[in-house]
């Protein structure tokens, strides 16, 4: 994003909210032939509540007359919704943008080809290792030769430049040249983003968030990247590090969207203040809801609280405020931190020690829709290559 | 820039706002803030003048805000929201 005039007063006017939200997610479904560590929605099973086709076309009609320009389509992975296609179709019929996550296990060549000729569609592959060791490990056994079967019936069926989203984590931060040419080398473009506690992520996330140096790397990498490199500004905490070396801002927005410019829809109609938070404290309704989501996104209570002026609690004496903004509100929330709190990787320091002092019982994901995990059963026949090294 | 014939990129949507508004390009998936009304005014009033000059005059924008309105719109014109006119323009008086 960028702006032809102050961005300050005009960062201000947007946490204000506007009328519709600039962008929101829609999480189709809570199934997934997958089940990454970090999983936002702790997806797996699909959940029998899932809007319908009529009612997810009724969202899109009213999502068009409020001009919301594009929608970011999630999961679960998404192509595993029958009526998938459908309701992509209709979306971009009525003027809706689509971007849409997926794992790429549902692109095959007649797909691919499909997707290639719809306008105003965007696909992300979802890729957390340039090698298959590195990504296995957190998105699952296979995983990486789907992503990159994918990617080649994309570059095959002439589709463009497709995005491939990588989660940042400490075990692939060093691999961030190599995505870029990764990407560069199938005329794709990278988008990197933040790792956060929410969902099963709430159980990885300390073994798997970036180090405090590692949060340099990155910054780093980023300022030297600029808007070649997607983010969706999910790195705006990590400012605070252009204050002291005077090295400036990341490209984009310096603020929190949550319920102000952007909210998530999940499969079952619910309406959270955005993707990372879904857990009761941040629900403000249902496009089920009299009023529709209209209704949720200028009525709901909650948002209106997240558009009122937010205190800087903790982080009012330090000197980094304004270029972090405090940092991720879903981080905070899931790693037991006030909200006015700093962020859990706050650069500073102040994150470990608000830790430590949150909470025993931190706050759980709102719903677990993980698959059960597989009984052990007989051993599987691999073919063994005895005497290879 | 002033004697540009300009109009909004048939590919890009406006969605009016408080501080002015959004403007959404379909193609190149750029979002840019128009952040003040004027400029929004000017922006939709392009393609009913020959040039922005015109367009300042019709729109009662005072000369000594014309510098700010040309560099703003020529933002505009190099990241394709703008474009330039296809048709000539409708004499709008």
């Amino acid at each position: 994003m960028s702006n032809a005039a102050h961005p300050s007063t005009l960062v201000e006017q947007l946490k204000g909210g506007l009328d519709a939200p600039i962008c929101l997610t829609w999480e189709l479904t809570y199934a997934c032939n997958l089940a990454c560590v970090h999983c936002l929605s702790s997806s797996g099973r699909r959940d029998s509540r899932e809007l319908t086709t009529a009612e997810a076309k009724a969202v899109l009609d009213e999502l068009h007359d409020l001009q919301v320009f594009y929608i970011n389509i999630g999961g679960g992975e998404p192509m595993i919704r029958r009526d998938f296609f459908e309701l992509v179709e209709y979306a971009i019929g009525r003027g809706i943008g689509v971007k849409f996550s997926t794992n790429g296990a549902f692109i095959d060549a007649a797909k691919a080809r499909r997707l290639a000729s719809m306008e105003y569609l965007d696909i992300q592959i979802s890729l957390d290792g340039v090698d298959a060791t590195t990504n296995d490990a957190v998105r699952g056994g296979g995983s990486h030769a789907t992503a990159i079967r994918a990617m080649g019936h994309l570059s095959d069926a002439g589709f463009g430049p497709f995005k491939i989203s990588v989660v940042v984590t400490r075990h692939n931060v060093d691999q961030l040249d190599e995505f870029k040419a990764l990407a560069d080398a199938y005329g794709a473009q990278l988008r990197v983003t933040r790792l956060r506690p929410s969902g099963r992520g709430a159980d990885s996330w300390h073994d798997l968030h970036p180090t405090n140096t590692q949060q340099r790397q990155i910054y780093d990498w980023l300022l030297a990247h600029g808007d070649d490199v997607l983010t969706g500004d999910s790195f705006f905490h990590l400012n605070a590090l252009g204050e002291e070396s005077d090295a400036g801002s990341l490209p984009g927005l310096n603020m929190c969207g949550a319920g102000r410019v952007v909210c998530l829809i999940d499969p079952i109609g619910d309406v959270y203040a955005c993707p990372f938070v879904i857990h009761d404290e941040f629900r403000a309704g249902s496009v089920r809801d009299d009023g529709g989501f209209g209704a949720v996104w200028t009525e709901s209570e909650l948002f209106a609280e997240l558009r009122r002026p937010q205190s800087a609690g903790a982080c009012a004496s330090c000197g980094s405020y304004d270029a972090c903004q405090g940092g991720c509100m879903a981080a905070k929330f899931f790693t037991g931190i006030p909200l006015d709190g700093p962020d859990p990787e706050c650069v500073v320091g102040h994150g470990e020690q608000a830790m430590r002092a949150a909470t025993a019982d931190l706050p759980r994901p709102a719903m677990d829709h993980s698959a059960p995990a597989r009984q052990p059963g007989p051993p599987e026949r691999v073919p063994v290559a005895i005497g290879r090294r | 820039m002033l004697d540009r014939r300009l109009a909004l990129h048939p590919r890009v949507a406006l969605r009016p706002e408080p501080f002015g508004a959004l403007a959404y390009h379909y193609d190149t998936r750029r979002l840019v803030f128009l952040k003040h009304p004027d400029v929004v005014r000017v922006v939709r009033a392009l393609s009913d003048h020959a040039t922005l000059a015109d367009t300042l005059v019709a729109c009662a924008i005072d000369e000594h805000r014309w510098p700010s309105f040309q560099s703003a719109l020529t933002s505009l014109y190099e990241s394709e929201m703008l474009c330039e006119q296809r048709r000539a323009p409708v004499d709008a008086g």
